[in-house]
C-alpha cells in the first residue's frame, strides 16, 4: 500500500466555510440586496469610495456577501475591480459643473446662492430613537411621513432641481488673495496601472488618499490637526452633489464636449480647505497668502474628504511631523494593504519561527565575541 | 609635531554654493546682495568662490560666524550637500587631478568610504544611535569593504582606546552615552579608515567647558600622532588659536582673511577679524 | 450578476503588464522592479505577490504545486490552489518533480528544481535594507549606488552584541555580485539552494509591489563575514521520524504524552515520495 498525503487543510477550509456560511444564515433571515440600497446608503459610500469602484448595486451585494464587514466588503470589491479591463477613459470632470444637494462654507457667513445644509446628521442629536422600532410594525408610518413631507415640498414650492453655482474659492481667488496655480493638464498617473515612486506626484497622492481607508485617513489628518502637522485649515466649501461624466466617442476622432456622451453621474463629496501659509515676498519680507488642500471621495463621506484635503496640503509641504511624510502617508491608509498585512499574522509562521528558534538557541549556548 | 609638508593633500577652487538659481541682478553684480542675500530672487550664496589648499599634516581653521558659511564649505566637500559651481582634488584621488565634486555618486561614496572622515557639531549626524560604540566604528571599514569582524573589532578597540571609551561601555549604544562620549565616539569613527583628509565641524559647540578641553586635546593628539590633515570649523577663535596652524577666516560666504594663525592673532588686517580677535582678549 | 472571469482571473492588459515587470526583473538579476500590484481574491501578505506572477505566466499546459511552510496542505497553501486551479482549469501536482511552477511561501522545496521548472516565491517584505532604512526613496539610491554597508553592519552588530550572526529567517544574499536582495523568509537552510540553481526563481511581493529574480545558473552568495562563515540551523543529529532522512529542513514536534521531541521533513510531500520509495522504518 501506498502512502498517501494527508487532505486536512482542504478539509478543513471547506468546513470554515460552511460554517460561515451558517452564521450568515443561521438566525433565519437574509437581507436583500435592495434593502442594503435604501437602507445602508452610508456604508455603501464609505466602501465605494475605499474600493474606488462606483457601483451601488455592486456594493450592495458585497455587503451582503461579507455581512456588512466593511473591511471584507472592501476586499471584494478591490478584488473584482482588478480584473475589469479599462474600456474608456472619462472626459476630465469639472467639479463645478457639480448639482448640489449640499453646501456649506465654514470660512464666510454668506456665501452666493447660500449655505445649504442638505441631507446631514450634523445637527441632529446623536439619541437612539426607539421610535424606529414602531415603523418596523406598521409599514404606513414611514409611507405617512413621505407623503406629508412631500406636500410640504411642493405648497411651499421648493424646487427639487439640481443646484449649479460658482465655487466660494473662486471669490478668494478673484480678490487675489488665493495662491493661483495654472491648470494642470498632464495626464494623471494611474496608481492602479503603475507602481507608486518617490517622489511622488500629486495625482498620485489624490488617488490614494481618495482610497484610503475611511479611519485611517481620519486618524492621519486628525493627527496633523491636533499638533503632529503645521497645516491649520478652515473649510472654504465642503459640496455633495452629482457629477455627470461624460466620454468621447469610441472609434471617432471627433472629440470635444458637444460630441461626448453622458454616461452616467456619480455622487460626490467635495471639500477644499482654505490653509494660510508663509510666503517670502520678492523684498524677502514674508507675508500670509491662502492655499488650498483638496478632498474628494465617492458618496456622502464628509469626515474622509476634509481630512484628505488636510493630507493633501500637509504633502506639498515640508514638514517633521509624519503627516508630511509622503511614505509615511501613501504607504500605510490603504485598506486592503493595511488589514492584508495585519492579518496575515494569522497564518503559520512556524518555519520561520523554527529559524528564530535556532538562532535564539545558538546564542543561549554562549559563545561571546573573541 | 609632524612635519607640515608642502604636499597640498586637498585643493579647493572657487567652491560656490547658493540656494537659489539667481538672477541676472545679482548674478552680474553681487554689490546688490545684502550680506549673501539677494533680495531680487531671495537666493542665498552660502558660500562664493572659496579657494584654499590643505597641506599635508596641517590643521587649517575656518572661523566666522554663524550664517558666513563654513559649515556648508566642509559638508559641501563631503558631498552632503552638492556644490553649485567650483572645484576640489584629493592628492589621494585620481592622482589629484579628477574634480571629486562631479565624480559619480558611487564614487563619492568610495571617497568618504576610505579618503575622507567627517565630525559633525551634531552627534546624530554622525552616529548610529541604536547601534552599539563598536559597530559605529566599523561601519565606515565595512562600507571599505571590511569583511572580517575580527579585524575591524581590533582596529575599533584601538580607536575607542585611544579616544577613551571604557571597554564596558563599548557595546552600549550612543543613545544612552553623554555628549562629550557621543563626540569621541564619532571622531574613532571618522578616524577609523585613516583617512588622509579629516572635517570637524564645530566639534565642542554645545559641550560643557571641561569636556571641551578633552575633546580639544584629544584632536591635537591624533592629529601629533597620525599625522592627519584637519579642517576645522568653528565659531570659537579660542578652539582656533589652539588648534589650527593656518586660519581662513569667512564673512558672508566669502574668504575675507586667510594666513598662519599667529598672524591673523597678532596683526588682524580686515576689520571684521579685528573685532573677532578683540573680542577673544 | 453573474461573471465569467478571464483565464487566470486578470484580464490580458493586467497580465501583459506583470509579465513585463517579471521579464525585466530577470534580466537584471536580484532588482526590485515596481509594479502595479492588483488586489486580488485574497488578502494583502497571504501570498498575492506571488499569486499575481504566477497568474500572469500561468498556461493551459502547466501543471501546479503550491506550498506553504513546506507542506501542500497548509490551508493557505489550499486555499491558494484552489483559487488558480477555479481560474485556469490547470492540474495540480504534490511531486515537486511533476510541477512546471511551484509557487512556496517560506520554502524551497527538499529536491532540487529543474531547467524547465519555475519556483515563484511569496515575499512579505522585498527590502533588505528596510531595517536600516525606512524610507524607500533612500534605499532604492543606496541600491542603485551598490551601498550595502546598512546590511552589513546589522549582522556586524549582532555578532558584538551576541557573538553570534545570529538572525532566523530571510538571510539577504548577494546576487550576481550586484544587488544584496532578501530570499523572502526562507530558513537560512534553503539559501545554498538559490545559488546556481537550475529552475527560475521568481520572487513576489503584492502589498510592497515589487517583482525580483534569479535567473537559471546565477551566483547567489549569502552574506557572511570571512571569520565569522554563514550558517544555516543546526539540524545536526535529527532524523525524520517518518522516512529516515537526515540531511532536511525538519519540523520540531514534542509527544504530547512523554514531551520527548521528535522530527520531521518539513517538506510533506518529499517524506512521502521518500517513503513510496521505501526509504523510512516504517515504510
Amino acid at each position: 500500500m501506498a502512502y498517501v498525503a494527508v487532505k486536512g487543510g482542504q478539509e478543513a477550509i471547506g468546513e470554515s466555510l460552511k460554517r460561515l456560511e451558517y452564521e450568515r444564515l443561521k438566525k433565519g433571515r437574509t437581507i436583500e440586496t435592495r434593502a442594503i440600497e435604501s437602507g445602508l446608503q452610508g456604508l455603501i459610500d464609505q466602501v465605494m469610495s475605499e474600493a474606488s469602484l462606483y457601483d451601488e448595486a455592486l456594493a450592495a451585494l458585497a455587503i451582503k456577501q461579507a455581512q456588512g464587514n466593511p473591511e471584507e466588503v472592501v476586499f471584494l470589491l478591490r478584488a473584482f475591480r482588478s480584473t475589469l479591463p479599462r474600456k474608456y477613459y472619462s472626459r476630465t470632470v469639472e467639479s463645478h459643473e457639480m448639482a448640489l444637494t449640499r453646501r456649506i462654507s465654514a470660512s464666510f457667513k454668506d456665501i452666493p446662492g447660500g449655505q445649504i445644509l442638505g441631507a446631514s446628521p450634523d445637527y441632529s442629536h446623536r439619541l437612539i430613537d426607539f421610535d424606529l422600532k414602531r415603523e418596523e410594525a406598521d409599514p404606513f408610518i414611514p409611507k405617512r411621513w413621505l407623503k406629508a413631507y412631500l406636500k410640504e415640498i411642493e405648497e411651499n414650492e421648493v424646487w427639487e432641481t439640481p443646484l449649479k453655482y460658482p465655487k466660494v474659492m473662486d471669490y478668494l481667488r478673484r480678490e487675489g488673495l488665493m495662491a493661483t496655480y495654472e491648470a494642470d493638464e498632464t495626464e494623471p498617473e494611474d496608481v492602479t496601472k503603475e507602481a507608486l515612486k518617490f517622489p511622488s506626484k500629486r495625482s498620485q497622492r489624490l488617488q490614494i488618499l481618495t482610497r484610503g481607508q475611511t479611519g485611517a485617513v481620519t486618524a492621519l489628518g486628525y493627527a496633523s490637526l491636533r499638533g503632529y502637522g503645521s497645516v491649520h485649515p478652515t473649510v472654504g466649501e465642503l459640496r455633495v452633489g452629482e457629477l455627470p461624466i461624460t466620454i468621447d466617442p469610441p472609434f471617432s476622432e471627433e472629440t470635444g464636449e458637444e460630441e461626448a456622451y453622458y454616461i452616467g453621474s456619480i455622487r460626490v463629496t467635495e471639500v477644499e480647505s482654505i490653509i494660510p501659509r508663509a510666503v517670502k515676498t520678492p523684498s524677502g519680507d514674508y507675508e500670509e497668502e491662502l492655499d488650498l488642500g483638496y478632498g474628494i471621495c465617492y458618496g456622502q463621506n464628509e469626515t474622509k474628504a476634509i481630512a484628505m484635503s488636510i493630507l493633501d496640503r500637509c504633502l506639498e509641504e515640508p514638514g517633521e511631523a509624519p503627516t508630511h511624510d509622503e511614505e509615511f502617508v501613501l504607504y500605510h491608509v490603504d485598506s486592503v494593504e493595511a488589514t492584508g498585512f495585519i492579518s496575515h499574522l494569522k497564518l503559520p509562521h512556524y518555519v520561520t519561527f523554527q529559524s528564530k528558534l535556532d538562532s535564539v538557541r545558538k546564542t543561549k549556548k554562549g559563545g561571546e565575541t573573541q | 609635531m609632524p612635519e607640515v609638508t608642502q604636499e597640498k593633500v586637498l585643493v579647493v577652487k572657487n567652491l560656490t554654493k547658493q540656494f537659489g538659481e539667481g538672477c541676472e541682478k545679482c548674478r552680474k553684480n553681487p554689490e546688490v546682495l545684502i550680506r549673501n542675500y539677494c533680495p531680487h530672487c531671495q537666493t542665498i550664496y552660502a558660500t562664493r568662490e572659496v579657494s584654499f589648499d590643505l597641506y599635508r599634516g596641517e590643521i587649517l581653521g575656518i572661523v566666522g560666524e554663524s550664517g558666513s558659511g563654513k559649515s556648508t564649505l566642509v559638508r559641501t566637500l563631503y558631498f552632503d550637500q552638492e556644490a553649485s559651481a567650483g572645484e576640489a582634488f584629493l592628492n589621494d584621488y585620481g592622482e589629484g587631478r579628477a574634480d571629486i565634486l562631479k565624480v559619480s555618486s558611487q564614487q563619492k561614496r568610495y571617497l568618504r568610504d576610505y579618503l575622507l572622515g567627517m565630525v559633525y557639531q551634531n552627534p546624530f549626524l554622525g552616529l548610529k544611535m541604536k547601534f552599539s560604540a563598536l559597530s559605529n566604528v566599523a561601519e565606515k571599514l565595512i562600507a571599505a569593504g571590511g569583511r572580517h569582524v575580527g579585524t575591524m573589532t581590533q582596529r575599533a578597540h584601538d580607536l575607542l582606546d585611544v579616544v577613551t571609551i571604557e571597554d564596558y561601555r563599548r557595546k552600549d549604544a550612543p543613545e544612552n552615552f553623554s555628549g562629550g562620549m557621543q563626540q569621541r565616539v564619532q571622531i574613532a569613527k571618522a578616524l577609523s579608515n585613516n583617512p588622509p583628509v579629516l572635517f570637524l565641524d564645530e566639534v565642542t559647540t554645545g559641550l560643557d567647558l571641561s569636556v571641551q578641553a578633552n575633546v580639544l586635546d584629544l584632536i591635537k593628539e591624533i592629529q601629533r600622532d597620525l599625522g592627519i590633515s584637519m579642517v576645522i570649523v568653528s565659531h570659537d577663535l579660542g578652539v582656533i588659536r589652539m588648534l589650527a596652524d593656518r586660519t581662513l577666516v569667512m564673512l558672508d560666504g566669502r574668504v575675507i582673511e586667510t594666513g598662519l594663525t599667529d598672524q591673523i592673532l597678532e596683526d588682524p588686517q580686515h576689520p571684521y577679524t579685528q573685532k573677532l580677535v578683540q573680542s577673544l582678549l | 450578476m453573474k461573471n465569467a472571469y478571464n483565464f487566470a482571473f486578470f484580464d490580458e492588459g493586467s497580465k501583459k503588464e506583470i509579465r513585463r515587470a517579471t521579464l525585466k526583473a530577470v534580466a537584471i538579476p536580484g532588482y526590485q522592479v515596481p509594479f502595479a500590484s492588483r488586489e486580488m481574491p485574497i488578502a494583502r501578505g497571504w501570498g498575492t505577490g506571488g499569486l499575481q506572477v504566477t497568474l500572469s505566466l500561468i498556461n493551459q499546459g502547466d501543471v501546479i504545486k503550491v506550498i506553504d511552510q513546506g507542506t501542500d496542505e497548509s490551508v493557505n497553501a489550499v486555499s491558494i490552489k484552489n483559487l488558480i486551479q477555479k481560474t485556469t482549469g490547470v492540474d495540480s501536482t504534490i511531486d515537486t518533480g511533476k510541477a512546471t511552477v511551484v509557487q512556496s511561501r517560506h520554502r524551497i522545496p527538499e529536491e532540487p528544481l529543474r531547467e524547465e521548472q519555475i519556483i515563484v516565491l511569496q515575499v512579505p517584505m522585498p527590502e533588505p535594507l528596510r531595517f536600516v532604512e525606512s524610507s524607500e526613496y533612500k534605499t532604492k539610491r543606496l541600491h542603485g549606488d551598490g551601498e550595502y554597508s546598512g546590511a552589513w553592519l546589522v549582522l556586524f552588530e549582532k555578532i558584538m552584541k551576541f557573538g553570534k550572526m545570529t538572525g532566523g529567517a530571510a538571510h539577504p544574499v548577494y546576487v550576481h555580485d550586484r544587488y544584496v536582495m532578501s530570499p523572502s523568509p526562507i530558513p537560512k537552510y534553503d539559501n545554498p539552494r538559490l545559488d546556481h540553481s537550475e529552475g527560475i526563481q521568481l520572487f513576489g511581493a503584492g502589498r510592497e509591489k515589487k517583482i525580483y529574480a534569479i535567473p537559471p545558473y546565477t551566483k547567489v552568495v549569502s552574506l557572511a563575514f570571512d571569520d565569522y562563515p554563514f550558517e544555516v540551523e543546526n539540524q545536526e543529529g535529527r532524523v525524520c521520524h517518518l522516512c529516515g532522512a537526515t540531511d532536511v529542513f525538519f519540523d520540531e514536534l514534542e509527544d504530547e504524552l512523554t514531551h520527548e521531541v521528535y522530527y520531521q521533513c518539513n517538506d510533506s510531500s518529499y517524506c512521502l515520495k521518500r517513503l513510496n520509495q521505501g526509504g523510512g522504518d516504517n515504510a
